[in-house]
C-alpha cells in the first residue's frame, strides 16, 4: 500500500519565498483568508486518495500522521495510548522516546520553532497527559504551532475516575489554542487534519487531541483526504487597505518613529521583508525575546532588544517615540514595562494576526490586523507610494540621539575581581565561536537574558526560548527537538544549573536516538535570577536560591553528563574558555555537555525593577542613564 | 461604564462548547447575570444568550476572545432599545379561597397564565422583561411565594434581519 501523502494541510504549504536566510522553511501560511476550509483542490496530490478503507482507529491514527508528512514523534507509551504504539511500530514516522512527558512537549516546541513546521508530541491518559500540560501552556505563550496526542481511558469508563484517567481536554482548555476528544474512528482522520491545520494557520497555538482507547482498538473505516469543518475558524491574513496607508503616512510624517517587532514576524517568515521595510524607511528597529533573529543584531538600524533587560537605546527608543510600529507584537508587561507610563507621546500602529491583541495593553490609533508578511509587503508598497509622492521622513536628529545613546550605553559586563569567570563572556564566545548559523536554546533566568544580549542574532530560528510562560527547564528537550529537525545545524543549549536539573534526563534520549546537541551550563551554583532579585530588593538574604552546585559539586554535572550518555567537559577559568568550546564543537558524533563553572554574583544588566517605569532604567547597579537632559 | 450587556452567540451545537464559553468569563471575573442555550432554526448551531454585568472595555477584550474560540461562529450585542428581551418565570404561589380571586386579577394585569391549581397553591407562567416580571412578583409577594424558577433571557433583534442567516451562509 502506497502511503497516502496529500499536501492538503497548510504546515506543508512553505512557498519558495517563505525561505529564511539559513534555507530553512519558516513557518507555513494560512489557507487565505476567503478560501473555503474545506481542503484546497489546487494543492498537489501526491498520493491516491482513500476511501473507506477498514483497519483499525490505531491504524487510522498512524495513517492520519503519515498522510500530514510528520516525519517525528515525541513520546513515550503507557496503557491507553498503547494500541496506537503497534502500527507506529511499523510506520516511517520516527518515534523518539523520550524520558519524561515534559521533553516530549518542549521538543516538540523546539522541533516547530526550528523548521517553521508543527511539532508533534504523544503520551498516555493521566499522567502522562498532565506531564504535557507545562509545555503546552508554554507553546500556547509563545504562540508555537504542536499537536499533542493523549490516549484517553475508553469512552465507557470517562468520568468514573478509572485508572489513569484525567479530563486533559478540559483542564487544557486555557491554554490550548483547540483541543479534541475523539468520539468515534471515523473523525480521526478529519480532527487530526484539523488539528494541524490549526496548530499551524493564524496565530498558531498547541492543539491536543484526546483519543479514547477503544477508539483506538475498535475497527473503523480510513478514508482520505478528510473534509475540513471549522465553520468558526477564519483568521484574517490580509490587512485592511485603508489601515495600511494610514499607517504608511504617519511613518513618513513622524519624526521619532521605532518598528516594534514581535515573534509574529518570525511566525509569518517576514524577516526578509522586515528588512526591506526598515531599509525602505529608515526607521530604528527593536526585536523583542521572541523575535531575536527576524532583524539582523549587526544591522545598524537595530537598536537591540527592549524591555526588563532591554538595551538602553532600545528602551529608549521606545519611551521618547512619537509613533510605535507593532509587528507582531503583544506589548507584553516585560517590554512595557508600568503599562501608563509607557511611550507615554507615542501614536500606535499595532498590526497582529490576533484581534484580541489589538488594543488588549495599549490602545492602537491605528489597528491592522493580519499576517505579518502580508502586513509589511503592503505597508512597503503604501510608503513607497508615499515616497514618490514626496512625501519622507527626517529622522537624522533622531538617529543623532539614538546613535549618541548606543555610543555611550552598549551592552556590557564589568570583569569580576575575585577572579571567578564571567558568565557573559562565556556566552559571548559561543555565540563567536559557534557564529550565526547556530541554534542557540535557552533555559529561563539569568543565562537565558545574557544569551540574548552578547549572541549576534542574524538569522530567523537561531535563537528558540520560553518567553512568555517562562518554563525553567526548556533548554534540553527544546534544544534536543530543534536538533531533530535541523541535523545539519550545530545546536547549543545555553541552559542554567537550576534549569538544567530539572530536564536533563533527556540527554539519555539525545545520547541513545543519535542527537549530537551541546549544553552549556552556566553553573553559577544557584538559582541566579531570583538571587539577583533577592541582591536588588530583599536585602541580600539569600533564601533557598544556593542550589549547592558550586559548594558541594552535587550534582556533579560531568559525572551526570557521562552517566547519561553524553561527553562531560568541564571549564572554570578565562583561559580555557576558547579551547574548551572549540573541544565541544569538535565533537560531531554525540551529545556534549559543558560544565562552565562561574561567579554567582554577575547580574544582568541593564534592567527596568518590575512594575516601574521604563523610564527608570538602570544601566548598571547604581547607574541611570542620563535622559533628563536630552531636549526630546 | 459598568453596565449590564446582552450578548448573543451562535456556536457549533457540539459537547463542551458551552464550557468554553463560561471559562472565558470566569477567568475575567466576570459574573454571568443569566445565561440562555438552545437551539437555533439551524440544527448544527445553537444560541448562547449571555447578561453580563462589565465595564465596555474588558468585555470588549472578551468579545475578542470569544471570537477566538473555534466552535463560536457569531457575536452579536443585542442593545435594548433596538431588540426584544425576554425571560420566562414560573411561580407557584400560596392561594385559598379568600386570596384567589385576588391573585387571579393580578395574573390577568400581567397578561400571565394560570398553569396548575392545588388546592392551597397557584402555579403561575409569566413571561416579559425582568422590569416588569419583578413588578408582578412584588404583587404577588404578600400571598407567600412557595417555588419560583425563572429562565435565563433571550433577546432577538427588531426588524427583519437575521443574525444567524449570514452566519451560516458564512459557515457553509
Amino acid at each position: 500500500m502506497t502511503k497516502p501523502t496529500p499536501d492538503i494541510i497548510a504546515h506543508r504549504g512553505a512557498a519558495p519565498d517563505r525561505q529564511a536566510a539559513t534555507g530553512r522553511a519558516i513557518p507555513a501560511p494560512a489557507q487565505p483568508a476567503a478560501a473555503s476550509p474545506r481542503v484546497p483542490a489546487d494543492r498537489p496530490v501526491r498520493a491516491k486518495a482513500l476511501v473507506n478503507e477498514p483497519m483499525t482507529g490505531a491504524s487510522a491514527l498512524v495513517r492520519s500522521l503519515e498522510a500530514l508528512d510528520v516525519d517525528v514523534v515525541f513520546g513515550i507509551p503507557g496503557g491507553a495510548i498503547l494500541p496506537a504504539y503497534d502500527p507506529l511500530f511499523d510506520s516511517a514516522v520516527r518515534h523518539i522516546l523520550v524520558r519524561h512527558e515534559q521533553g516530549a512537549g518542549h521538543a516538540a516546541s523546539g522541533y516547530a520553532h526550528a523548521t517553521g513546521r508543527v511539532g508533534v508530541c504523544m503520551a498516555t491518559s493521566g499522567p502522562g497527559a498532565t506531564n504535557l500540560v507545562t509545555p503546552i501552556a508554554d507553546a500556547y505563550m509563545d504562540s508555537i504551532g504542536i499537536v499533542a496526542i493523549t490516549g484517553q481511558v475508553s469512552r465507557s469508563a470517562i468520568g468514573t475516575d478509572a485508572f489513569q484517567e484525567a479530563d486533559i481536554a478540559g483542564i487544557t482548555v486555557p491554554i490550548t489554542k483547540h483541543n479534541y476528544l475523539v468520539q468515534t474512528g471515523e473523525e480521526l482522520p478529519r480532527i487530526l487534519a484539523e488539528a494541524f491545520h490549526l496548530a499551524s494557520s493564524g496565530r498558531p497555538g498547541p492543539v491536543l487531541v484526546d483519543i479514547p482507547k477503544d477508539v483506538l482498538q475498535g475497527q473503523t473505516s480510513f478514508s482520505w483526504p478528510p473534509t475540513l469543518d471549522l465553520p468558526g475558524y477564519r483568521p484574517t491574513l490580509h490587512p485592511h487597505g485603508k489601515q495600511i496607508r494610514e499607517a504608511a503616512r504617519m511613518m513618513v510624517g513622524a519624526r521619532r518613529p521605532v518598528l516594534y517587532v514581535g515573534g509574529g514576524v518570525l511566525r509569518a517568515g517576514a524577516a526578509q521583508a522586515l528588512r526591506t521595510l526598515a531599509e525602505l524607511t529608515g526607521i530604528p528597529v527593536v526585536t523583542t525575546l521572541m523575535a531575536r533573529g527576524a532583524f539582523p543584531d549587526s544591522h545598524r538600524q537595530h537598536l537591540g532588544m527592549p524591555g526588563m533587560h532591554g538595551t538602553v537605546p532600545a528602551v529608549y527608543s521606545l519611551q521618547r517615540a512619537d509613533l510605535i510600529v507593532a509587528l507582531g507584537a503583544r506589548f507584553d508587561d516585560r517590554v512595557t514595562g508600568h503599562l501608563p507610563s509607557f511611550a507615554p507621546n507615542a501614536a500606535v500602529v499595532h498590526a497582529d494576526i490576533d484581534p484580541a491583541e489589538i488594543g488588549k495593553n495599549r490602545t492602537a490609533d491605528v489597528p491592522i490586523v493580519g499576517d505579518a508578511r502580508f502586513v509589511i509587503d503592503e505597508l512597503i508598497a503604501a510608503v513607497t507610494a508615499e515616497h514618490t509622492a514626496g512625501r519622507q521622513a527626517d529622522l537624522e536628529e533622531w538617529w543623532r540621539t539614538l546613535d549618541e545613546l548606543s555610543g555611550r550605553y552598549p551592552l556590557g559586563w564589568e570583569e569580576p575581581t575575585d577572579g571567578t569567570l564571567a558568565p557573559q563572556h562565556v556566552i559571548k564566545r559561543i555565540g563567536e565561536i559557534a557564529g550565526p548559523d547556530t541554534v542557540y536554546v535557552a533555559g529561563v533566568g539569568q543565562h537565558q537574558m545574557w544569551a540574548s544580549q552578547f549572541i549576534s542574532y542574524e538569522n530567523p530560528a537561531t535563537w528558540i526560548n520560553s518567553g512568555g510562560l517562562g518554563t525553567m527547564g526548556f533548554a534540553v528537550p527544546a534544544a534536543m527537538g530543534a536538533k531533530v529537525g535541523r541535523p545539519d545545524s550545530t545546536v547549543w543549549a545555553i541552559d542554567g544549573d537550576g534549569c538544567f536539573q530539572m530536564t536533563n534526563q533527556e540527554l539519555a534520549t539525545c545520547a541513545l536516538e543519535n542527537i549530537p546537541l551541546k549544553v552549556a551550563v552556566i553553573n553559577n551554583g544557584n538559582l541566579g535570577m531570583v538571587r539577583q532579585w533577592q541582591t536588588l530588593f530583599y536585602n541580600e538574604r539569600y533564601s533557598n536560591t544556593d542550589l549547592g552546585t558550586h559548594k558541594h559539586r552535587v550534582p556533579d554535572f560531568v559525572k551526570l553528563a557521562e552517566a547519561l550518555g553524553c561527553i562531560g567537559l568541564r571549564c572554570e577559568s578565562k583561559d580555557d574558555v576558547d579551547k574548551t568550546i572549540e573541544a565541544a564543537m569538535a565533537i560531531d558524533d554525540a551529545p556534549v555537555v559543558v560544565d562552565f563553572v562561574v561567579g554567582k554574583d554577575a547580574m544582568v544588566w541593564p534592567m527596568v525593577a518590575a512594575g516601574t517605569s521604563n523610564d527608570e532604567i538602570m544601566f548598571a547597579r547604581g547607574v541611570r542613564p542620563a535622559f533628563d537632559e536630552d531636549d526630546l | 461604564m459598568s453596565d449590564k450587556h446582552t450578548l448573543s452567540v451562535l456556536v457549533e451545537n457540539k459537547p463542551g462548547v458551552l464550557a468554553r464559553v463560561a471559562q472565558l468569563f470566569s477567568r475575567r471575573g466576570f459574573n454571568i447575570d443569566s445565561l440562555a442555550v438552545g437551539e437555533t432554526e439551524h440544527p448544527e448551531v445553537s444560541r448562547i444568550t449571555i447578561v453580563v454585568n462589565a465595564d465596555s472595555s474588558p468585555l470588549e477584550q472578551v468579545t475578542k476572545q470569544l471570537n477566538k474560540l473555534v466552535n463560536v461562529l457569531k457575536i452579536v450585542e443585542l442593545e435594548p432599545a433596538t431588540s426584544v428581551h425576554r425571560e420566562l418565570l414560573l411561580v407557584k404561589v400560596r392561594a385559598d379561597r379568600p386570596t384567589r380571586t385576588q391573585i387571579l386579577e393580578t395574573v390577568n394585569l400581567f397578561r400571565a397564565r394560570v398553569v396548575d391549581v392545588a388546592p392551597d397553591t397557584l402555579t403561575i407562567e409569566a413571561t416579559g422583561t425582568a422590569d416588569k416580571l419583578d413588578a408582578l412578583l412584588r404583587d404577588l409577594e404578600p400571598y407567600g411565594i412557595k417555588e419560583m424558577v425563572q429562565s435565563g433571557l433571550v433577546a432577538i433583534g427588531r426588524g427583519s434581519r437575521s443574525i444567524s442567516g449570514p452566519a451560516l451562509r458564512a459557515a457553509a
